[in-house]
């Protein structure tokens, strides 16, 4: 194991997010402040409370679910997609790293920077709503697995965009609507009975409930099956990162 | 002549193991272009190797072969008796890159870049070593700069910085001083001879003949992805390097004039031109004999010019050859 190396991309990575610290973790707490203010403080008082939480706090594992989501992908594709942009991920290719200790390096800073933010935006929504974390193990064990896996899904994006084009469109025309429609913002039981069907095929939906039930003990599925769900995605990000560097998919020629 | 006795100190001292093996490499990219054709080359320990060829002959594909960018299609390479593919990690840590293109994170500071390499490559950080490097390149007092704010000669250095950071026994040079000015260029060859002499090995790429003229201590001229020759540098010059004088004659001649054929004379199409081939290193050139006797033939001439052969005209010749 090359440790030194895991511990150089580690802290270059993390260099480069305080080095980006108003777009990092300014701006989602910016925005995550805004939807407080207009969700929970001016919509949400006329919103009736969601099987016993008010609307206000319902809403909070939403929205660091959100952030905890664009951002893992966000921070992990661009670390990726960037050396290969600029041409700096010769030096990367031509070290002796195995893809593991890649991944570590690269998906172990973006899932930490993620981490911090999700604990800032949940430490800024209680300067708004009343926080409570019924299962706090749980809590920190969902945002970890959560950042992870959507850092190695971020990863694989990087890898694969060739453009930047393609590292947005996926965050912004799959992730975004899927985390709006999985619950964020909502409970499922809400919906007409159709569509309760149909959002079932959504993945947000499973990781959200597990999130919100470690919150508040109220989940749209079981929270088992939540823990699941999220193994089985970190389990096929792994899968395909395997598959990537087995082959050398856009990496090498 | 002092780079020649360096030279040649160091060759006594060589040890004739092979640093670097390539056995049989080829490479076919996915578009069908076949970059390398069955290459068979090995690399003598702390020597200059200079690869020359023209634009899409294969060179950066060896390159990125040894080093792990490339995936080969066919063939083994060992560095030092490591596999580049079974035993990658012993392979790699021999080696250091210096690719063509300046690829540099341009909002790093020179020094935590370098420093980034070392541990990239799996060495304990060493400030002392760091330090060294980036004052043999002139970067010392650029360590804290961003990258950004350097010149173009300024990132090539810190390229260099960042393949020495982890004191490799290997160093690749693919196109060190394109782009570099002269004094720079020049700077670049004593950093590369003084790390010859500590030792390692150096395979360098380049456009510039004059470059691998000065500088290698062999040659080997790729072209099409085959190794069309590899020679040491000292022979093919001795081979190959020929002068040639070329007198122009007052009155053109039909043929040349009997009692001078079979001296390497020749006559140009139009007769106006005499050239003699001849080698400067030989005991004698035949110079004074040829001029007495065309002078008793009667031939008399306005000018004379002579030109030798450099490493380009060889090379020129030899691609040729090849298509």
């Amino acid at each position: 194991m090359n440790l030194y190396a895991i511990k150089a991309i580690y802290l270059f990575e993390m260099a480069r997010t305080w080095r980006t610290l108003m777009q990092s973790i300014v701006s989602p707490v910016l925005s995550t402040s805004l939807y407080f203010v207009v969700f929970g403080a001016a919509i949400g008082s006329r919103i009736a409370e969601i099987d016993g939480v008010s609307y206000g706090a319902f809403i909070v594992p939403g929205l660091v679910m959100l952030s905890l989501l664009t951002q893992s992908i966000a921070n992990a594709s661009f670390g990726i997609y960037f050396p290969k942009f600029v041409g700096t991920i010769y030096e990367l290719l031509s070290a002796p790293i195995s893809p593991l200790e890649i991944v570590l390096g690269y998906v172990g800073a973006a899932a930490t920077k993620s981490v911090i933010l999700g604990l800032i935006i949940l430490a800024t929504a209680g300067l708004f709503v009343p926080l409570r974390i019924a299962h706090p193990f749980w809590m920190i064990a969902f945002l970890v697995l959560t950042a992870t896996t959507f850092s190695l899904f971020g990863f694989i994006i990087g890898i694969w965009a060739d453009g930047f084009e393609k590292l947005q469109v996926i965050p912004l025309l799959v992730i975004t609507p899927l985390t709006f429609l999985g619950g964020s913002f909502y409970s499922v039981s809400m919906l007409p009975p159709f569509w309760q069907t149909v959002t079932m095929f959504n993945p947000v939906v499973y990781l959200m409930s597990g999130f919100r039930w470690s919150f508040y003990d109220i989940a749209d599925v079981g929270v088992g099956v939540s823990l699941a769900m999220t193994l089985a995605f970190l389990a096929s990000c792994l899968g395909i990162v395997w598959w990537i560097f087995r082959t050398g998919y856009r990496l090498k020629a | 002549m002092a780079v020649d006795k360096t030279r040649n100190t160091h060759g006594t001292n060589r040890s004739m193991a092979p640093v670097i093996s390539v056995a049989n490499l080829s490479k076919t990219y996915a578009s069908g272009f076949q970059a390398l054709k069955g290459i068979n080359l090995e690399i003598q320990d702390s020597e200059i190797f200079a690869l020359l060829g023209p634009n899409g002959a294969g060179k950066t594909t060896l390159i990125g072969i040894i080093c792990g960018i490339v995936n080969p299609s066919e063939g083994a390479v060992s560095v030092a008796g490591h596999d580049i593919i079974a035993s990658y990690r012993a392979a790699r840590s021999m080696i250091g890159l210096v690719p063509q293109e300046l690829a540099t994170d341009a909002f790093e500071t020179v020094w935590a870049t370098a420093s980034f390499s070392r541990g990239l490559f799996g060495k304990k950080a060493n400030p002392a070593h760091i330090e060294k490097v980036l004052k043999e390149l002139s970067l010392w007092d650029k360590k804290d700069s961003k990258i950004i704010t350097l010149s173009g000669g300024m990132k090539r250095r810190v390229m260099i910085a960042k393949a020495l950071s982890h004191e490799p026994q290997i160093l690749f040079l693919d196109e060190p001083t394109a782009g570099v000015d002269v004094e720079l260029r020049k700077d670049m060859w004593e950093v590369v001879r003084a790390l010859r002499a500590s030792g390692v090995t150096i395979i360098l790429t380049t456009h510039y003949i004059e470059e691998a003229e000065q500088m290698a201590d062999r040659i080997g001229v790729i072209n099409h992805g085959e190794l069309i020759l590899v020679e040491d540098k000292d022979e093919l010059m001795r081979k190959l390097g020929r002068k040639q004088l070329t007198l122009n004659l007052h009155n053109r001649l039909a043929a040349i004039p009997p009692g001078l054929e079979g001296r390497g004379l020749e006559l140009s199409a139009d007769g106006s031109e005499l050239v003699y081939t001849y080698d400067t290193r030989a005991q004698r050139t035949g110079i004074t004999t040829l001029l007495k006797d065309l002078s008793a033939a009667g031939i008399t001439f306005r000018d004379l010019n002579t030109t030798q052969s450099s490493l380009e005209d060889i090379f020129v010749n030899l691609v040729r050859q090849s298509k």
